[in-house]
């Protein structure tokens, strides 16, 4: 207690002396710059709010900063996005979103379950290779997914044959939500098992020994014990995932194969830019809308994500 | 039937369709999660000498089924395809015509030049900003918010970010109204005539970068901010009764702390800056001198259909990460033995 204290007076010591005004005067001038580049940082995305909410006849005209000389503002672009459409687009963006939201739950769901369990399996149920099996893991974060798309949409399109034996079927998925949630699901277990990995493997010995003497399994200790622990690692790769799988244009394209039943927002913005042309009152509308929902989640989950990540990899 | 109710756009079929996406969504999820509790329970129950090796094919099965598919297998068949001519079906062998052409030809030269700029300024500049908002933020009130605007764009996606930046980059003649609110500001300061930002080259380039340091600072800033954080108080307090302030706290206690961490940071992404392919997708289509690689490749395997020449670049863009990769694992490897 004493020790605490006097460590917390030694710096008093030197207060009024020149440090501490160079000290002040610097913590002001990195304060200021930190608050110029948050403003330079979110600038550009304020410009594209206010767009939104411009009528679409000023827009055309004007930089948006102008709306603080002639205030004008409309809801209509929202309404016309999210429910009308027009100007040759039928209907409104809001079956796209319920797209969006169908392949990236089930999709971050999928790869958080699948990678948690390798994640245990290889930090706590070790067999020999089992450190060969880890570092490979972490070195496939390197191959650039566009090399996988075209084998695997023959994959799935055709099935796998050696000579006319077939060892894969022909699923038959094309244009279905399964075969987004697969390719999602493959290219996120690389992190995914590196991050929870670091995780799981910091969980205290004694308390899975302790399991394991009582007579628990590895997939009881898995379930009751492993999982509840390791909760906000969870939560913070979820949001990785979520804003990942949500904000892909590649992946939903390729194996969606751009049909409507399973077309996701990012994927139909980018066909109304074609459509809507120059009418950016309704894209930027749309993009506001479709960047809503990660946002929402961002900010809802983020205390867990400072937490998750800094047990694992980082370290001072 | 799903398919047909898609097509009368009222609102309410839209509506019936969705909530039947839905409902089969939560069933999907549902099925899932009860097959998987199946198999733990049963897989429980097994006992001898088949239980070892029957815990790890549960645990460990899928994942290697999914890289294996997903990954290894396709990674693979591009090595063997960056050997092959162009065509589609059965494409004849052609050695390494194919890598010889991606460092010869005068374009691709442009887009290897480009790719070796983006590697080095993006990274090093998205990692700077982040380590000093993240050392500058630390004694400050508004933490949360300034973080959290920091960090925004990295939730929004890139078709998102290339409409934002349109109202940045846009160019018109500098006699009318100005919508593109860079023109406007060095307007505002003097310079007349403004350049066409976009077609520019190769300053162009440099504008690209700057929309991904703009999403990947945000990366940096909260990863390095949390190993900031991470140091123990004691050793601040320590340094400080040395005398130590500032800038000199910074170079010589906090930076040499977090140095891992910062390494991390930095691979990463230059990993991530490597693969990008949308930001040059969607803003210049890699026109005016402005292609990369992983744009090129695209171009080269699904405009083109040259798959041959798609699967060398490909490799190449593998190639390149390996250093860093193997830059990681030691680092990984020293960090885990002394655990």
């Amino acid at each position: 207690m004493s020790a605490t204290l006097e460590v917390e007076a030694a710096p008093a010591v030197r207060k009024g002396g020149k440090t501490e005004i160079r000290r002040a005067f610097s913590s002001r001038v990195a304060s200021f710059a930190i608050i110029l580049l948050t403003i330079l940082w979110t600038v550009p995305t304020f410009g594209l709010l206010v767009t939104s909410v411009r009528p679409g006849a000023d827009v055309s005209k004007s930089g948006w900063w102008t709306i603080f000389e002639h205030p004008h503002f409309t809801w209509d672009n929202y309404h016309q996005v999210l429910f009308v459409g027009g100007f040759g687009v039928t209907g409104g963006i809001i079956p796209y979103l319920v797209n969006s939201l169908a392949i990236t739950i089930p999709a971050t769901l999928f790869s958080l379950v699948f990678a948690s369990m390798a994640a245990y399996c290889l930090a706590w149920v070790k067999f020999k290779g089992s450190d060969v099996v880890f570092f490979t893991i972490f070195a496939l974060q390197v191959i650039p997914l566009q090399l996988s798309l075209v084998p695997l949409l023959r994959l799935f399109n055709d099935g796998a044959h050696i000579g006319s034996v077939p060892i894969f079927p022909d699923l038959n998925l094309g244009g279905t939500l399964y075969q987004v949630w697969i390719p999602h699901t493959m290219f996120a277990m690389p992190l995914a098992i590196f991050l929870l990995h670091n995780f799981i493997a910091q969980l205290p010995r004694d308390l899975m020994e302790a399991a394991r003497v009582d007579g628990a399994n590895h997939f009881r200790i898995f379930r009751t014990i492993v999982l509840p622990l390791i909760t906000p690692a969870l939560a913070s790769f979820a949001i990785f995932e979520f804003l990942w799988v949500w904000n892909d244009l590649l992946v939903a394209l390729t194996f969606g194969g751009g049909s409507p039943k399973a077309l996701p927002i990012t994927g139909r913005l980018a066909q109304l830019v074609g459509q809507y042309g120059s009418r950016w009152q309704l894209l930027t509308a749309g993009a506001f809308v479709a960047m809503i929902i990660p946002l929402i989640v961002f900010f809802a989950l983020q205390r867990y994500f400072v937490r998750g990540l800094l047990a694992g990899s980082v370290k001072g | 039937m799903l398919a047909t109710a898609h097509q009368a756009v009222t609102t309410a079929s839209t509506l019936t369709n969705s909530a039947g996406k839905i409902g089969q969504v939560i069933a999907v999820v549902a099925v899932f999660m009860a097959i998987l509790l199946i198999v733990f329970f049963a897989a429980g129950r097994a006992t001898g000498r088949f239980q070892r090796p029957l815990t790890i094919t549960i645990f460990l099965g899928p994942a290697l089924v999914l890289l294996l598919v997903g990954l290894v297998i396709p990674a693979i068949r591009t090595f063997y395809l960056s050997l092959h001519g162009a065509a589609v079906k059965n494409p004849s062998y052609v050695g390494f015509k194919n890598y010889r052409w991606a460092f010869t030809d005068g374009a691709e030269q442009q887009v290897l030049l480009n790719t070796l700029l983006w590697l080095i300024v993006a990274p090093v500049v998205a990692t700077a900003i982040g380590l000093l908002i993240a050392l500058g933020v630390d004694r400050m009130k508004s933490q949360a918010v300034v973080k959290s605007l920091i960090f925004m764009p990295m939730a929004i996606s890139f078709v998102g970010a290339s409409i934002i930046w349109k109202f940045v980059y846009d160019y018109r003649d500098p006699a009318e109204a100005q919508d593109g609110l860079l023109s406007q500001v060095v307007m505002a300061l003097g310079w007349r005539h403004p350049p066409n930002w976009i077609s520019s080259h190769p300053l162009n380039n440099f504008l690209l970068m700057v929309i991904m340091i703009w999403v990947e600072t945000g990366f940096a800033m909260v990863i390095l901010s949390a190993a900031i954080k991470a140091i123990p108080d004691d050793v601040i307090e320590a340094a400080r009764v040395d005398g130590a302030y500032g800038f000199r706290l910074f170079r010589s206690v906090q930076i040499p702390m977090i140095r891992s961490t910062l390494v991390v940071v930095l691979t990463t992404v230059m990993i991530a800056t490597l693969k990008i392919f949308d930001i040059v997708r969607t803003v210049t289509g890699g026109n005016f001198g402005t292609n990369t690689l992983s744009n090129d490749m695209y171009s080269k395997t699904f405009v083109e259909f040259n798959i041959g020449r798609g699967a060398a670049l490909a490799v190449i863009i593998f190639v390149a990460v390996v250093p860093l990769l193997v830059y990681n694992i030691v680092q990984l490897r020293k960090e885990r033995a002394t655990r």
